[in-house]
């Protein structure tokens, strides 16, 4: 999504920056750090065992080379990845891929069903736009389903404001501020 | 069967085009081309047109080729009702840089619409 006057006027942060640890509503110990090379095979794990019934416009693929060429190209270059960690396992992802203009991405993000609802997502979410910020993105828009309005609200909450309400999908987008910026 | 394929210059629908003409070259179905003015992209219909021939002329195909003029959903459908189409063939939308499905608004207006079976190609 290309058009900056889709995106809110104000801007929204600084948010926080990984790694994170904190304890989820589970009481189990989550970590939210930036996604290293060697997280690929957990990551794939985690996405093979994804429940299909969450997927959001064909993604994530459910075939193992289609995760697999899927992962490849949004770990890729330029783009941003965040992970939820709880002891070995990848049981969250966040992720920017970067769009034109310079500066704009596209976001998604996916937690475990097993880790759903226990604040994992929200955590996940802000710390990835912290972490955009920081690597120089400021228009950061996504798409969900227009009747998932749980998360609707989570994006709300954050600074996401609805950009394009016509389409099948609800898209929305976010300005990020500087992370040195003072919100006041 | 007759096939009615809209095609509007998007990526998605030339793609759509390349299937279908392959399709129909080991089917022998009947086919019907629409060229549609899709506002969504700067493809000039003549341009469209030469396009079409190209694809025809490798396959060794023949196709009626047709310019719809104004809404391209609405003309579609009348169209395809109208002439007793067996289907309409449309692009399956482009995807966004993350790889989401994003279905276009022709597609959209045809599946909510139209009282014929809809194939989208991916």
């Amino acid at each position: 999504m290309n058009d900056d006057s889709t995106y809110p006027d104000e801007a929204s942060g600084p948010f926080p920056e990984p790694p994170r640890t904190f304890e989820d509503r589970e009481g189990r110990s989550i970590t939210v750090r930036r996604y290293d090379p060697d997280d690929r095979g957990a990551l794939t794990a985690m996405y093979e065992a994804f429940d299909s019934a969450d997927r959001a416009q064909g993604i994530p693929p459910t075939t193992e080379k289609r995760i697999t060429e899927w992962l490849d190209a949004i770990t890729g270059e330029e783009t941003v990845n965040v992970v939820a960690i709880h002891g070995d396992d990848v049981v969250g992802h966040a992720t920017l891929v970067p769009d034109e203009p310079e500066g704009t991405a596209e976001l998604a993000i996916f937690v475990l069903q097993a880790y759903q609802h226990a604040g994992i997502g929200t955590r996940l979410l802000k710390t990835l736009l912290g972490t955009g910020a920081a690597d120089g993105f400021e228009r950061v828009w996504l798409s969900v389903e227009r009747w998932n309005e749980p998360a609707i609200s989570l994006y709300e909450k954050v600074g996401f404001r609805a950009s394009d309400t016509e389409s099948f999908e609800h898209e929305m987008a976010i300005r990020l501020a500087d992370q040195t910026e003072s919100t006041g | 069967m007759k096939l009615l394929l809209g095609i509007g210059g998007s990526d998605d629908s030339i793609r759509a085009l390349e299937r279908t003409v392959a399709r129909v070259a080991e089917t022998g179905d009947d086919l019907t081309v629409a060229i549609l003015r899709n506002p969504a992209t700067e493809a000039d219909p003549e341009g469209i047109e030469r396009r079409v021939q190209d694809v025809l002329d490798d396959a060794g195909m023949r196709a009626t080729v047709r310019h719809l003029d104004g809404d391209p959903g609405s003309r579609l459908v009348e169209l395809a009702e109208g002439d007793g189409y067996d289907r309409i063939v449309l692009g399956g939308g482009e995807t966004s840089p993350m790889g989401k499905i994003k279905l276009g608004g022709i597609a959209e207006f045809v599946l909510l619409n139209s009282h014929i079976s809809v194939t989208l190609v991916r």
